[in-house]
């Protein structure tokens, strides 16, 4: 559904302003979007400023400073701290990126950070992404065949290979799912670029045998068709990798497959 | 009663993310179609009183004459062109081809120009010929 405003219980107030560090001279600001499900408050804005001298140079650093000298409480998940992992996605000056590869250069002014879009909200920047998650296991991604099991391993030409080149290194962070306007409104339903992102990989595996199945469980006007080639995946993606050129792969094979 | 995750808050989403061109490309691309709809009332107004008889035609003629008409017209134009040449990216996207992260953008911020640009010049050749 489509509804441009945000509920009652998720309107954000004003929150408080962390002192300044003394005598800094290369100081930064944060606006930093916290909640807190044991207060019964709304989600705020709290302000925190960090002397860039004292702190590496990506946000993941600058979050991490907070944390460990300023404010405890702060909650995000993160792990690899150089972005395979996608535990630190997060909406960073505007857009979906990881925490750990966003370096503070790249953006002007104050730092803004939220939790992923459009998400029911656990903590702080810790978004529930339990119906992603969920989405993703509805496509099987996994190698699905009915041929007898080859004595050694599942055989792939070169050429076959390279298919799935931009589609293997997704990392499954969210970003580019939680950037689409149609999976704000429709993400119950639609399974957003991610996920049929991964679908597009089993769909174009030479070694997979569930092509039509695949291609059978998509053809719906939600689960495939609420893309609208909106693009913001593709603009997000913090791999450099193109969902909205892989959902018109599926929708070019659904067509291939008619005509 | 309240289960832990009942009260999770809605993080902000058309608050917070940045407008890009692409983004503002697909709405205008869905306002300009909702547009048509009006636009074409307005053919269908004009046609139908062709076929009522002179009064009503010139009736409709006078009003799409006037300059609140010709506004009206020429809104008309450039949503039909707009929706037009978004459309024809539609086409080509659906071939799988110009979905690349900066083409899409180049693309998105040169549609206006490239369709104001065609709207003035069917005007100024509609007026000449008018």
């Amino acid at each position: 559904m489509v509804e441009f405003t945000l509920p009652k219980n998720s309107k954000i107030s004003k929150g408080k302003t962390w002192p300044k560090p003394d005598g800094g001279t290369n100081v930064r600001e944060f606006k930093i979007y916290r909640w807190n499900p044991d207060d019964g408050k709304n989600p705020s804005i709290d302000t925190y400023y960090i002397d860039l001298d004292n702190c590496g140079p990506m946000v993941l650093d600058a979050l991490l400073y907070i944390k460990d000298n300023i404010d405890p409480t702060l909650t995000l998940r993160r792990s690899c701290r150089e972005g395979i992992c996608g535990s630190c996605a997060m909406n960073i000056d505007g857009t979906n990126t990881l925490a750990c590869t966003k370096g503070m250069d790249e953006i002007s002014g104050e730092v803004k950070i939220y939790p992923l879009p459009h998400m029911p909200v656990v903590k702080d920047l810790v978004p529930d992404l339990n119906n992603f998650y969920a989405q993703h296991r509805s496509i099987e991604p996994w190698l699905q065949t009915v041929s007898p099991p080859p004595a050694k391993e599942w055989k792939q030409s070169h050429e076959d290979r390279v298919k799935l080149d931009g589609l293997y290194e997704c990392i499954l962070c969210a970003c580019c799912s939680t950037s689409c306007p149609s999976y704000w409104w429709n993400g119950d339903r639609y399974l957003g670029p991610a996920v049929l992102l991964q679908a597009y990989r089993w769909l174009i595996d030479s070694r997979d045998e569930a092509t039509g199945e695949r291609l059978d469980d998509l053809e719906d006007p939600f689960r495939l068709y609420r893309c609208h080639t909106i693009m913001n995946c593709t603009q997000a993606c913090p791999k450099g990798l193109n969902p909205a050129k892989a959902i018109a792969g599926i929708k070019k094979m659904l067509v291939e497959r008619a005509v | 009663m309240a289960t832990p995750t009942s009260n999770r808050p809605l993080s902000p989403h058309l608050q917070v993310y940045k407008f890009i061109p692409t983004m503002a490309m697909s709405i205008i691309h869905r306002i300009t179609g909702v547009a048509l709809y009006f636009g074409t009332v307005l053919l269908a107004a004009w046609l139908v009183s062709a076929a009522m008889g002179k009064e009503a035609f010139d009736c409709v003629s006078w009003f799409l004459g006037s300059w609140l008409g010709l506004l009206i017209m020429f809104g008309y134009t450039w949503a039909l062109v707009h929706h037009l040449l978004g459309g024809l990216r539609h086409f080509v996207w659906d071939f799988g081809h110009g979905l690349g992260k900066e083409f899409t953008t180049k693309v998105a911020i040169a549609l206006p120009y490239v369709s104001v640009g065609v709207t003035v010049v069917l005007w100024i050749i509609g007026l000449i010929a008018w």
